[in-house]
């Protein structure tokens, strides 16, 4: 081997020597975990469905329940395992949500429950808002813009 | 059983295949680019509010249901949406409202859950 | 003591390492260096509240232990050389709060307990007193709250990223002794080779070491087959393969009596710690626990350990900076 002396040869060195994540087996068990998760959201929803709920409050009763079973599990130090196994499979449903409100509120307890639990609570979910809310406000006001000029995109 | 012979289980399976889907890009994300999962969660937002303002997203929830709305792009789809049907109700202020209204259940949810479990509970290593 | 080449130090008189001790978490204790413990922990908190109370407890405890087997006083102690990883250092300042020995805290990241024991060596050459204290400490939990995720977020760990040991190891460096010897240090120079992977410490690092390794034997005009045994602090199984392959390049081949305590601590495949252990106490419990016995026990008689840190912050990696590496590098020597 030859030696290494600039910094962009070594990082393709360590890039060779570093093994990458088993992407299949991860694919596979974050395929089956979401959809599973999903499909109990189906459930959930279906069930509103049956007993003649509205649309939107049954999506609504459907992210609650799962926002609850992820904080329940998380509370019981589960979802971490879960997410180890799954990854994005439990990561991206709302699930994953939940568990990133309440993991900084379960760790940050120790600062006490107003700036710890209460400040902490958003370092990792907080951004999810921040950019969510903020596409939603865009969103509606080129819809207003189009909308008044009588061309609508939906 | 009256209720489970009302389950169409073919949009089941389209939830489980979408939903699953979903997680999979993701995943690819996450093996692939070293994102942190803070950065996946807006990607996903993002994208969800984007394909919602365009009207794209409603046709996936058509097709899969809960396997669209379950992945966090369904939450930026609701936000979206939210958003615009104020607008269409109450014009530029609807904007700032509809986007959480559609969301706040959840986002309330999930405080309040949040703020149980670190009354009850506390964080445990991790032995694997 | 005599200014050697660049970066090494001979000790004309060179100091004692005359006890150690040392104090792991539960999952150190589930690993193949657990016999060789002082005292291995039931559970992570160890009946305080937070993780950084029980890193402050684990260093208090551990240096507490080693001063007991020694047994000098605390007066007899002239000073204390120790860090962490945590903010300011407040796991080793508040551990030893009470332990009335005049302090010196000291940030080498993860090679901080071998720069304590270089400081150490200099000021008791230097006639500045007759014996020191050295200690390191590091916490898995406390670790990840600060420069990663919280605990219970359910995310997947890369298998390039390393796991924080929990623990502590202490040692007690005497003027006057009858060995082990600290005959020469090598301090090392940051290097950074611009990798910003977080989750691959022991690619950042390795190059640190390979600068200090080559230094020292170029300094001493010694050859790697000196010593019976070359341990790098937690370059973990990637940096040791790099660390390995890096060297032969320069024209050593360390292979053979090469290993990582990054490596040795833990049980890559039963404990799923993927690259291997990594944090202050990595090093300072596997010399203070298993190489200090095998100094003793006389199986080894020369080694030369090379702890490696790299100096970064969750502020720097979300800025995006590269990771700089330090090595410092001790011969220890009957």
């Amino acid at each position: 081997m030859k030696p290494i002396e600039t910094q962009k040869e070594y990082q393709d060195y360590v890039d060779k020597k570093s093994p990458n994540s088993p992407i299949l087996k991860n694919c596979f068990n974050a395929f089956w975990v979401g959809g599973l998760i999903c499909s109990i959201g189906q459930i959930i929803f279906n069930y509103c469905k049956y007993r003649g709920l509205e649309l939107q409050i049954s999506n609504t009763i459907v992210s609650i329940i799962l926002i609850g079973i992820s904080a329940f599990l998380t509370g019981l130090n589960l979802f971490n395992k879960i997410g180890k196994f799954a990854g994005a499979g439990s990561l991206v449903p709302i699930t994953g949500f939940a568990n990133s409100i309440v993991s900084p509120a379960m760790e940050y307890k120790s600062e006490g429950y107003v700036m710890g639990v209460g400040g902490k609570m958003f370092t990792v979910a907080g951004p999810v808002l921040v950019f969510g809310i903020s596409a939603s406000i865009i969103v509606g006001i080129i819809y207003l813009i189009f909308n008044t000029q009588t061309i609508t995109l939906v | 059983m009256e209720f489970f012979q009302s389950i169409d289980w073919m949009m089941m399976l389209r939830c489980f295949i979408v939903g699953g889907l979903i997680c999979v890009i993701g995943q690819i994300l996450i093996d692939k680019t070293k994102l942190t999962p803070a950065r996946i969660l807006v990607i996903f937002v993002t994208t969800g509010a984007i394909l919602g303002g365009l009207g794209i997203y409603q046709h996936l929830i058509d097709f899969a249901g809960c396997g669209a709305t379950v992945p966090l792009t369904g939450f930026g789809n609701a936000l979206a949406k939210g958003a615009i049907e104020e607008v269409s109700k109450s014009g530029l202020v609807g904007a700032f409202i509809g986007g959480t209204k559609a969301a706040a259940g959840g986002i309330a949810a999930a405080i309040f859950f949040g703020y149980i479990a670190s009354l009850i509970s506390k964080p445990k290593m991790k032995k694997q | 003591m005599i200014k050697k080449g660049k970066q090494t130090v001979m000790f004309e008189t060179p100091p004692t390492i005359a006890q150690t001790a040392c104090i792991v978490g539960p999952k150190e204790a589930d690993g193949p260096l657990a016999k060789y413990f002082d005292k291995c922990l039931e559970d992570e908190f160890w009946g305080e509240s937070s993780w950084e109370k029980a890193e402050s407890k684990i260093i208090k405890e551990t240096v507490n232990t080693v001063i007991a087997k020694s047994g000098l006083s605390n007066e007899a102690i002239d000073y204390c050389f120790a860090g962490d990883l945590l903010n300011q250092c407040i796991s080793s300042s508040f551990g030893l709060r009470e332990l009335n020995i005049p302090f010196l805290g000291i940030f080498g990241a993860c090679s901080t307990f071998v720069e304590a024991l270089c400081l150490a060596s200099v000021f008791l050459e230097g006639g500045a007193g007759q014996n020191a204290l050295c200690a390191a400490s590091s916490h898995f939990c406390s670790a990840e709250k600060q420069f990663r995720f919280p605990l219970e977020l359910g995310n997947q760990r890369p298998p390039t990223s390393q796991w924080t040991v929990t623990g502590s190891g202490a040692a007690i460096v005497s003027k006057a002794g009858n060995g082990p010897y600290i005959t020469h240090m090598t301090v090392g120079k940051i290097v950074d080779m611009g990798i910003k992977d977080a989750n691959n410490m022991g690619a950042a690092m390795a190059p640190a070491a390979l600068d200090t390794l080559v230094t020292h034997f170029q300094d001493t005009g010694r050859t790697p087959n000196y010593y019976d045994a070359i341990l790098t602090g937690d370059l973990g199984y990637i940096g040791r393969e790099i660390l390995t392959e890096l060297a032969e390049t320069k024209g050593y081949n360390i292979k053979p009596n090469y290993n990582d305590c990054g490596v040795l601590i833990f049980d890559k495949e039963k404990q799923d710690t993927h690259s291997g252990g990594s944090g202050c106490a990595c090093c300072a419990s596997v010399f203070s626990g298993y190489l200090y016995k095998l100094l003793q026990d006389k199986k080894y008689k020369k080694i030369l350990l090379i702890a490696t840190g790299a100096l970064t912050n969750s502020t720097t990696s979300q800025q995006g900076e590269s990771i700089p590496g330090i090595a410092h590098a001790v011969s220890i020597e009957l």
